[in-house]
């Protein structure tokens, strides 16, 4: 049914860390080598190794500029699903293939019903879905739920494709519906932040801005004494030639 | 967005269609129509053709068009199982109209009844589609009370422009098609004021939330090509084209169907009908393409352009 449920009883999600992503894509190589071959499969690739390649990801990096001057900062921006809490991306859905589970509020897609129309991915402000034409049906992440509930794998293992490659750590899984929960408590820690507030989705996942700069940029150093006083005609000699 | 031709077509056809049952029902009940079967069934065909080819047009866009049937399930929460529900709901007073047309005859109570059920199931289906698009709110150009109004408005038109080529001219679908001209031409007039006016929703700044740094610049994208999302979501040769789509829509959609309904009502009898119902047509059809066209969605935002 693609009715929202009222509350969920666990509420997982991402928190990530845009402080210390390196923006080195890992995580969306992962997320796209686990996810064509799990849950989802496949995430069709076109043309992959000739021009024009197109394919679906669940997960795109993006890289900003922000603020100005020596004071701007170059900022690496993971951009995947936010498991919203009010997911119009479900309640537009017309067949209820598209999803948001009361037990832990992940949204999901069940791809045996989904008729492609892609109205799911038109409601979504954050173009977290991508249609496969060649399945004809809609994709997205899925939280890796055949990897956190995966019984086959090691317990440290069971967390999103995404949280286990990124090499700076700077993606964290945790349900938010327990306050002292990592992932809560980072958000409180740094201040996390909604994408879009404004449009009233209440994302479940986080993002942590950029810490300020823990220095301001050093002043130019006055330049060094040049030891002219030498009677050396060598060295006055090197002296000149050294400071060119 | 995408205007891809399946849905232009849909919307653009079903409308006609739907505003033309709903005239033959209202006008009917009015008894200002002809009352020969020989008028009313054919004019009932037509209108149902329009509205079966949009419907059929519709299911070319999906993914697995097999599985369409599914999409009736979820009237609870979605505007296009809402729309389809009132699609088929629709055929039981518009069948059951033209049947007693038929047999009692256009005046009989029970045709009156029908027609006019027809005609409220067929507005209450433009208004669900309508609904579809009013109800996305990352498009900002759709996201408005103006888009229900403008499709039950441009619907009614070009029904009407219908009913008064179908009729040979007839005085009254000829005055109510010039009276639904005027006003839906002053709705597209004043929707493209709005949507000109009408402040982004979101900005670079909220999207990524670094807004607290200053201002955000795109500095590189996730990807060298154009993926899924800049395809369906980044239409830009729309707006590149607004005014001078603007123009042709108005032109061929309002002002040409309009002179030449002008020309009927004068007495030139009813050839000038047949080609304003086909101008109107085809103007609601490059409207539509241009309402999708025209329309931005916030996920371009993250790619550094407007929305």
């Amino acid at each position: 049914m693609t009715s929202i449920p009222a509350r969920t009883g666990k509420q997982l999600g991402l928190v990530i860390d845009l402080d210390t992503c390196v923006g080195c894509h890992a995580c969306a190589v992962n997320c796209k080598e686990w996810n064509t071959s799990g849950h989802t499969a496949p995430l069709t690739d076109f043309s992959p190794y000739g021009a024009g390649q197109d394919g679906v990801w669940l997960n795109r990096i993006h890289a900003y500029e922000a603020g100005l001057g020596a004071d701007s900062r170059t900022v690496n921006f993971p951009r995947s699903c936010l498991h919203c809490a009010e997911p119009a991306c479900v309640t537009v859905c017309p067949t209820g293939a598209s999803y948001k589970r009361a037990e832990d509020g992940i949204v999901l897609v069940n791809a045996e019903i989904c008729i492609g129309c892609k109205l799911c991915s038109w409601a979504c402000p954050y173009g977290a879905r991508e249609f496969d034409p060649d399945q004809g049906v809609m994709r997205k992440c899925t939280l890796c739920i055949d990897r956190i509930y995966n019984e086959n794998i090691a317990e440290a293992e069971r967390v999103p494709a995404c949280v286990k490659a990124c090499p700076t750590q700077a993606r964290h899984f945790g349900d938010f519906a327990d306050p002292n929960s990592n992932v809560s408590q980072l958000v409180a820690q740094r201040g996390g932040v909604d994408l879009m507030p404004e449009l009233g989705y209440r994302p479940t996942n986080k993002y942590l801005p950029p810490r300020p700069r823990r220095t301001t940029v050093p002043a130019a150093r006055p330049a060094e004494p040049t030891p002219t006083g030498t009677a050396n005609a060598l060295l006055r000699w090197v002296d000149r030639a050294l400071s060119r | 967005m995408n205007p891809a031709f399946s849905v232009v077509f849909l919307t653009t056809a079903s409308g006609a269609g739907y505003g033309l049952l709903a005239w033959l029902g209202v006008l009917n009940a009015a008894g200002v129509l002809p009352r020969s079967a020989w008028f009313g069934l054919p004019a009932l065909a037509v209108a149902l053709a329009l509205i079966v080819a949009g419907l059929m047009g519709s299911t070319f866009h999906l993914g697995h068009p097999e599985r369409a049937w599914r999409a009736l399930s979820q009237w609870r929460s979605s505007w296009l199982s809402r729309e389809g529900v009132m699609a088929i709901i629709t055929f039981a007073p518009a069948g059951g109209f033209g049947l007693a047309w038929l047999v009692l005859g256009a005046a009989a109570p029970a045709t009156v009844a029908l027609g006019l059920a027809a005609a409220l199931c067929g507005a209450l289906t433009v208004f669900s589609q309508a609904m579809i698009y009013a109800s996305l709110k990352p498009i900002r150009q759709w996201h408005q009370g103006a888009v229900p109004v403008n499709f039950l408005l441009l619907g009614a038109f070009s029904g009407a422009a219908c009913l008064a080529a179908l009729s040979g001219g007839a005085a009254v679908p000829v005055v109510v098609a010039l009276a639904f001209g005027v006003a839906a031409l002053a709705a597209k007039l004043g929707y493209w004021r709005a949507i000109d006016r009408a402040p982004a929703l979101a900005t670079l700044a909220s999207a990524t939330g670094l807004g607290g740094m200053g201002p955000v610049r795109s500095l590189e994208l996730p990807h060298t090509e154009e993926n899924y999302l800049l395809r369906e979501m980044g239409f830009a040769i729309g707006r590149r084209h607004a005014r001078r789509l603007r123009a042709i829509a108005a032109g061929l959609g309002f002002a040409l169907p309009l002179l030449l309904l002008l020309l009927a009502l004068v007495g030139l009898g009813p050839a000038p009908t047949a080609a304003a119902a086909l101008a109107a047509l085809a103007g609601v059809y490059v409207e539509r393409w241009l309402f999708f066209a025209e329309a931005t969605h916030t996920v371009t935002l993250y790619y550094g352009r407007a929305a």
